[in-house]
Parts: structure tokens; C-alpha cells; sequence
């Protein structure tokens, strides 16, 4: 791990220049939607569904953990897809750190450290916007956000190991379209998916981002289980891992000399 | 000799007139090779649409639409999501525009050829519009398939998609024609999430704060989606015109500016 | 001329019946950038006349003028004064009917990075308004003449810079123009691929078109053009063919010497005398003289010089240009 510090080290460097407008993107975004969906819409479906609320819950409370968890998924496809393109072919920033003593492996380790630091600063400033938000009632949101960057890294990993075998750009934009946007809109953050139809509701079971919906929600409400939440971390890890894994073949297969 | 390499061509050279379709040609050989890129716009909008018609809308129940209707949440927000996504495809279509204004310099061959910066500008705004009415056509076909258009006004809301198109990709060359650089385009894009969130898009703008809805009034989103809900819910008045003649004026008035800045900008 | 463009060549042009007509002639062209305290004077009132048939060049170091008169006589930078004709036009009014009748080679490479190799050049052919089979058969032609024909379907990105120098001299001719406009078309090549775009750019120039390049490469212009003219700081310092440029400026021959410790200052006293006029440079000391043998042995008499080297060479462009400017065009 020690040795792949450069490696993440360059990414952190690289992206200092534009701090500010990551860190407004960080905080606008979130205001946006929880105004608008956990207020705006949140205020027609409390009316609607009356005292009993969205799974015993107001609608911002129920959608808050929610687009935590999809934050830090669209976070870890950000940083783990265009950029992966990037630094193979546009920026040459890959290939540069193969040629100094860095290995494949710090290479991929180094640039999904940047993520991890990424993903904590961005879950950080979602968990305060929602907090003054009054999304949260208990303290236990405080374990939410680290489950939301094991969420975001458990996408990023696999993210990677696809991006690196891309050789046309836009096939990411499709990915985009066809596999992250569809599993946000579909796994939980948004309904309970026990309204979808059946067939669907298995799908969604699969997916890591639900795990990481589940988890962040049972968290942030105070409601989780030992239990459950074990297995929540570790399907998510096994995400991870696996992903790391893949990633490193696939890498050593491209960056090969 | 090169008089064999190079026979002479079968008519002489000249500029044509409407030299704008040709950049529409030059796009179309590109996305030749990329349909899932152009399928991808149009399934964006409908998996927004599944996930509230599937979820949010039984959460939500019925809402107010225009002229006091009572309408069923995904009735509500479809043709909302059809503006928006008319605004989106012109919004991305800008940033195709700003990559090859300022990374590749193919404009600057392209205007050592005949066509004017003009025919550029209606090129360019032509292939937006053709890509946006081509997801607007197949949207209206999926909100009519599940009972989501409630008159016959709604076959008006293809054209009325179209000048939404147009409005927006004027706005988008004019946007990419005065700022300076990428830097500049992160806020256009910090422009654009806000006006999709609060167009009276996915609540009625008797939800918001006051201030919040007088702001969203003078959105050009909202004169879309006001525009487009009017017509698919068959809720048509006089105020309809009042949202038509805004696009209108807004996108010329955008497309003049837009001229004159690449002018300004590529002809020194 | 080449029988390809005879439908052209009759129309237009100023200069007596029997001459070639003039296809750019410029009278006191200027071109300014910016307003009030800001401005900048690129071109400063140019007088140019480029005949049909010939290679024109416009040499110089960057920044002297060049590219802003390239851009002028292509219509995509209008003239801030002075007059200007191109193709017997004016740029002002007839602009999209003269780039019908060019061929532009920018310096920067703008080929259009998302399509390939033989797309970028069918497009650009629509572009001109040509039906699309003849573009498509233009296509081929063009990519055969600039030897490019095994990466038709390349993506342009992954051509190298030679390759893509070529491409792009392709894509000017894609209108058969009658007017080719080059703007440093080898700068950045490696010597092999300069051999290759030289020996394109003859074949064209045989066949006829007109060729007008700027370089600031003194093998180049010798190489490739009948008249050129000196731009130094926006204005012409002299005009002529390469070889009544080297009789009118300059001596025959020139012998460089270069000291062994790099020192020029003292060198320079001692051998002022024996040549008609000296340069000194800060790593040698030029010698003008129409006997270079001679002056190179009373040279190498010097004992008590240091000399690390003395050769004897013909004079060049190059000398040309370090006479009328004070100034070496590659720094």
C-alpha cells in the first residue's frame, strides 16, 4: 500500500487546481436534489401517504441514506472511468508511472486511493448538507457514511477494471446510460423496491448499490441489525475485492509493455 | 504526373446554398459508428419515467396540473421529462460543440472551406434538433402506450419539443460562444441541473417558496414543460402562447448572439 | 501548365495578356489585432503579387507576419487594410466563392479527430458541395497520392505526424484547388518525412497548381519555391528567386569558423579584415567572400586562433536573411 502512495499522490496533485469547483459540485448537488425531491416532491408524498410515512419515515428521511449511497456510486464512477481513459491515453499519466519504479499494481492501488479520498470528502459534505437538511434523527448516520464509501469504492474497483479494456471513450457515456443510471434509478434510493415488479425486485437484490442503499438507510435511521449488516459489508467488499482483483489482471494485460 | 493521380473533378467546386447540412452529414458519419450513444438519450428519459411511473408516483398519488386538473403523478411529470430531455440532448449536444471549438479546431478547417460561420450554426443546431425530435417522436410513442397523453392537442407536442430543442441548442451555441474555456463550461453545466430540479418539473411550483417559483417563471425549462404538459393533458389555453412566443424569442434572440460572438471569435 | 485546370485559368487576373495572371495580389496590406494601447501589428503594409503556376514563399521567423497574411489570403481573417485580391475576388464580399477555388494546409494539424482517415476527407469534399460518390472516389485518389491508402480506416488519432501532414495536404486538394496555401508545412517532421511532403508538394507544383507556402526552414524555400519574399516584424525586407536574393545580399560563398572556447569577441578583430564583410555569431563568425578557399587558408593561418573548425560553404538564404535582418531565422 506504502508504495502506491505516489501514484495517488499525482492524482491529488493533478486535481488541486480545481478544488473549488469540486467542492461546489460537491455541495450543490446534494442541496438541489434533497430541495427538490426530499422537500418538493417529499411535501406530495407525506400529504399522500399520510402519518405512517415511506417505510415508517417522512420522505426526506427515507431518501436521504438513499442518495447517499447512489452519491457515492456516481462519485466512484466518475473518478474511476473517464479518468482511467485519460490517464492511458490523453494525459499519458499511466505510462509515465510505468516507467519509474512504481509497479502495475501501485499504479491501480494509487488511483483508487484517490477515489477513497474523493468519496470521503464527498460523503462527508452530503452527510452535513442532509443533516442541516434535518434528514437525520439518530447519531448512527455518523456509521452511514463510511458504509457509503465502502458503497462507492465496491463500484469503483469493477469500474476500473472495465474502463482500462475501453478502446472507444464512448462506450463509458453508454455505460453510463445503459448500467449506472438505470441501477440508481432502480435499486431502492428513490422507492422501496418491493414496488417493482417481480423479476425486477430479484435483479435489484443483486445489485451492490441496493446493499449500500439498505445499509446506509438502516443506519442513518437508527434501525440496523448486526446481522444484516454484516452481510450488507460484506457482499459490498466482495465487490471490492473482486473488482481490485479483475482490475489488476486487466491492467497488467494493457499496461504490459 | 500527377494529372493522372488527380483527374479532374466531374463539375467544378462551387458553394452551395443550405451548406449547413453538410456538418449535420459530418455528425452523422461519426455517430455512424456509436448508435448506442444515440438509443442511450432517448432510454435516459424513459428510465426516469419508469422509475416514477413504477415508484414515486404510488407514492405520491394525484397532483394538481394546469387549469386545476387532477392528474396521476406520472401524467404529471412525462411531458416534464420530455423538456427536459429535448434540454439535455441540446445541452449535451453544446458540448460536443465546445470540444471541437476549442480542443480539435475543426471549425477552423472547416471554414477554410465555402461554408460560413452561419451555415455552421444552422448545421450544428439542424443535427441537434433531428437527434432531439428523433427521442422526442419515440418518447410521445411510449407516454401514448401507456396512457399517458390525454388529448389529441398532444400530437402538437412533437413540434412543441422541437422549438424546446431549438431554444436550448441556441442558448448552448451562444453559452459555448461567449465563455472562454472548459473552466467556464463547468458552470453552464451548474446551470442546467437546477433548471431541471425546479421547472415545475417534478411538483407543481405552488409547492416551492415564492421566491423559488418566481425564479423558476423565468427559466426557459419552465415555458417548456409548462408548453408540453399543456398539450399532452390537453389543458390548452391562451397561456400556451404566452410560453410558445418566450421560446421563440428567447432562441433567436440566442441564435443572433451566437453568430455574432463566432464570428467575433473565429474570424480574427 | 497542367491540362486539368484550363477551365480555370481564363478568367480572371490584371496583369497583360500572354503573363500569368496574378492569382493574390495585395497593395499595402495591413492586419492589426486589438484596439488603442493594446494593439498589435502583424502585417504592416505588404505589397505581394503571386502569378499563376509558381511557388510563392513567404519566408521569416515566427511571429514575423506569416500566418496572419496566410489567413488573409484564405478568407478566414479579414484585412484590417490595404487591398486585397484573391483569385481575382475580394476576400470581403466573395469569400465562400474564392476558398472553393483554395486548398488550405494549416500549421496546427485540424483534422477531425473522430473520424477516419478516408471520412475526414469525403467530408470535407461535401463541404465544397461535391456529390458524395465523387468524394468518395476523390477520397481514394488523394489517399493513394499521399501514400495513405493501408490506413483508410484508421482513426486519425492514430496516424503519426508525418502521416497527418499528409492527410491534411489530401484534404486541401479534395476541391482541386487552384490555389494551394501551406502554411509551415514541415515544421515538427522528422527529415525523412519533410522528404516525403517535399516531394509531394513538386509533383503538385508540376502538375500546375499554385503553391503558396510560408517556411522558416532555408532548405525548404530553396527547395520548393520559384519567388519568395523576406518577412521580418510584419513588412517585406526583400523579395526575389532564392538564387537573385543570395547575388543581391550576399557574397558567394561564406566560411564559418568556430573557436574552440565558444569566444567570438576576439576572433572576430583579428579576421575582420580578410573577408568583404563578417557576421559574428555567438558560437562562430561568418566570413562573406566570393573565394572561399582563399579566405579559408588565410583563416587557418591565424596559428594563434583556437579553432575548433573552418569549413568553407555556398551562401544561402540563411545569410541572406542575417544581412537584411541582423538576426538568424532559427533560434
Amino acid at each position: 500500500m506504502r508504495t502506491a502512495l505516489p501514484a495517488m499522490e499525482y492524482w491529488l496533485l493533478r486535481n488541486r487546481r480545481y478544488w473549488r469547483t469540486q467542492l461546489s459540485a460537491m455541495t450543490v448537488g446534494p442541496v438541489l436534489y434533497l430541495a427538490a425531491l426530499g422537500l418538493g416532491v417529499g411535501s406530495l408524498v407525506d400529504d399522500n401517504v399520510g402519518a405512517d410515512g415511506v417505510q415508517g419515515v417522512d420522505y426526506l428521511a427515507f431518501i436521504a441514506p438513499g442518495l447517499l449511497a447512489v452519491t457515492a456510486m456516481q462519485q466512484g464512477f466518475e473518478e474511476s472511468s473517464w479518468p482511467v481513459i485519460g490517464a492511458l491515453r490523453w494525459w499519458g499519466s499511466y505510462p509515465a508511472q510505468q516507467v519509474t519504479s512504481l509497479r502495475t499494481r501501485d499504479v491501480l492501488t494509487g488511483h483508487l486511493l484517490y477515489v477513497t479520498v474523493k468519496l470521503t470528502a464527498a460523503v462527508t459534505v452530503f452527510t452535513a448538507i442532509a443533516a442541516l437538511f434535518g434528514a437525520f434523527d439518530s447519531a448512527w448516520v455518523l456509521a452511514a457514511a463510511p458504509a457509503s464509501v465502502l458503497c462507492g469504492v465496491a463500484h469503483a474497483a469493477p469500474i476500473a477494471a472495465f474502463s482500462i479494456t475501453r478502446r472507444v471513450e464512448m462506450s463509458i457515456a453508454a455505460f453510463y446510460r445503459f448500467v449506472i443510471l438505470p441501477t440508481s434509478l432502480f435499486s431502492g434510493a428513490f422507492f422501496p423496491i418491493s414496488q417493482l415488479p417481480a423479476g425486477l425486485e430479484q435483479v435489484a437484490y443483486v445489485t451492490p448499490l441496493w446493499h449500500g442503499v439498505d445499509l446506509c438507510r438502516d443506519l442513518a435511521l437508527g434501525e440496523a441489525t448486526f446481522a444484516a449488516s454484516l452481510g450488507h459489508v460484506a457482499y459490498l467488499a466482495l465487490w471490492a475485492v473482486g473488482g481490485y482483483l479483475l482490475a489488476l489482471r486487466l491492467y497488467a494485460r494493457r499496461l504490459a509493455p | 504526373m500527377i494529372g493522372r493521380v488527380l483527374p479532374p473533378l466531374p463539375r467544378t467546386a462551387r458553394p452551395t446554398l443550405g451548406a449547413g447540412r453538410h456538418l449535420v452529414e459530418r455528425n452523422a458519419l461519426f455517430f455512424r459508428g456509436h448508435v448506442l450513444v444515440i438509443l442511450g438519450g432517448f432510454f435516459e428519459a424513459l428510465f426516469y419515467l419508469l422509475s416514477i411511473g413504477i415508484g414515486v408516483s404510488d407514492l405520491v398519488g394525484d397532483v394538481e396540473g394546469p387549469g386545476g386538473k387532477t392528474l396521476e403523478y406520472t401524467e404529471f411529470v412525462a411531458p416534464a421529462m420530455l423538456a427536459a430531455s429535448a434540454m439535455n440532448g441540446a445541452v449535451m449536444e453544446s458540448f460536443n460543440i465546445m470540444a471541437k471549438l476549442h480542443l480539435s479546431k475543426a471549425y477552423e478547417a472547416v471554414l477554410a472551406t465555402p461554408i460560413t460561420i452561419r451555415d455552421i450554426a444552422v448545421g450544428e443546431i439542424t443535427w441537434s434538433l433531428m437527434r432531439g425530435g428523433a427521442y422526442s417522436a419515440a418518447f410521445l410513442a411510449v407516454m401514448a402506450s401507456l396512457g399517458l397523453v390525454s388529448s389529441w392537442w398532444a400530437v402538437l407536442a412533437l413540434p412543441a419539443a422541437l422549438l424546446v430543442g431549438f431554444t436550448f441548442a441556441a442558448l448552448g451555441l451562444a453559452a459555448v460562444s461567449v465563455i472562454r474555456g472548459w473552466q467556464d463550461f463547468e458552470w453552464v453545466m451548474t446551470a442546467v441541473l437546477p433548471m431541471f430540479l425546479f421547472s415545475g418539473t417534478f411538483a407543481p411550483l405552488s409547492t416551492y417558496p415564492d421566491p423559488v417559483a418566481w425564479l423558476a417563471r423565468a427559466m426557459p425549462l419552465y415555458h417548456g414543460v409548462s408548453l408540453l404538459r399543456g398539450l399532452t393533458t390537453g389543458a390548452v389555453s391562451g397561456v400556451l402562447l404566452v410560453h410558445l412566443l418566450y421560446l421563440v424569442l428567447l432562441g433567436v434572440a440566442a441564435f443572433w448572439v451566437a453568430t455574432r460572438r463566432l464570428e467575433a471569435n473565429l474570424l480574427t | 501548365m497542367s491540362a486539368t485546370r484550363d477551365e480555370a485559368s481564363t478568367q480572371e487576373g490584371s496583369t497583360a495578356l500572354g503573363a500569368a495572371p496574378a492569382l493574390v495580389s495585395a497593395r499595402g496590406l495591413v492586419k492589426a489585432f486589438g484596439e488603442g494601447d493594446k494593439r498589435r501589428v502583424a502585417v504592416d503594409g505588404i505589397d505581394v503579387e503571386v502569378l499563376e503556376g509558381e511557388a510563392f514563399g513567404f519566408l521569416g521567423p515566427n511571429g514575423a507576419g506569416k500566418s496572419s497574411t496566410m489567413r488573409m489570403i484564405g478568407c478566414t481573417s479579414p484585412a484590417t487594410g490595404g487591398t486585397l485580391r484573391v483569385l481575382g475576388l475580394d476576400p470581403a464580399t466573395d469569400g465562400p466563392a474564392i476558398r472553393a477555388g483554395l486548398g488550405v494546409v494549416p500549421q496546427e494539424d485540424s483534422l477531425d479527430g473522430e473520424l477516419t482517415v478516408r471520412d475526414n476527407l469525403v467530408i470535407y469534399g461535401r463541404y465544397f458541395g461535391l456529390p458524395w460518390k465523387a468524394c468518395r472516389s476523390r477520397a481514394d485518389e488523394l489517399l493513394e497520392f499521399v501514400q495513405l491508402s493501408d490506413r483508410s480506416d484508421s482513426r486519425v488519432d492514430t496516424l503519426s505526424g508525418g502521416m497527418k501532414r499528409r492527410l491534411t495536404i489530401a484534404r486541401a486538394l479534395v476541391n482541386n484547388p487552384r490555389m494551394v496555401l501551406l502554411d509551415e508545412p514541415t515544421t515538427g517532421l522528422d527529415p525523412q518525412a519533410r522528404h516525403v511532403v517535399w516531394e509531394r508538394l513538386f509533383q503538385l507544383k508540376r502538375s500546375g497548381v499554385t503553391l503558396i507556402l510560408t517556411t522558416h526552414y532555408m532548405d525548404e524555400a530553396e527547395q520548393l519555391c520559384d519567388r519568395l519574399v523576406v518577412m521580418d516584424a510584419g513588412r517585406i525586407a526583400a523579395g526575389g528567386s532564392p538564387r537573385e536574393l543570395i547575388a543581391a545580399h550576399c557574397t558567394r560563398e561564406v566560411v564559418e569558423a568556430r573557436p574552440a572556447d565558444g569566444e567570438t569577441a576576439r576572433p572576430a578583430e583579428v579576421l575582420a579584415s580578410l573577408a568583404e564583410r563578417i557576421e559574428v555569431l555567438p558560437d562562430r563568425i561568418l566570413l562573406y567572400t566570393d573565394s572561399g578557399d582563399d579566405t579559408a587558408a588565410a583563416v587557418t593561418h591565424h596559428h594563434e586562433l583556437d579553432l575548433a573548425s573552418v569549413l568553407v560553404r555556398r551562401a544561402s538564404l540563411e545569410d541572406v536573411f542575417l544581412r537584411l535582418t541582423g538576426r538568424t531565422l532559427v533560434d
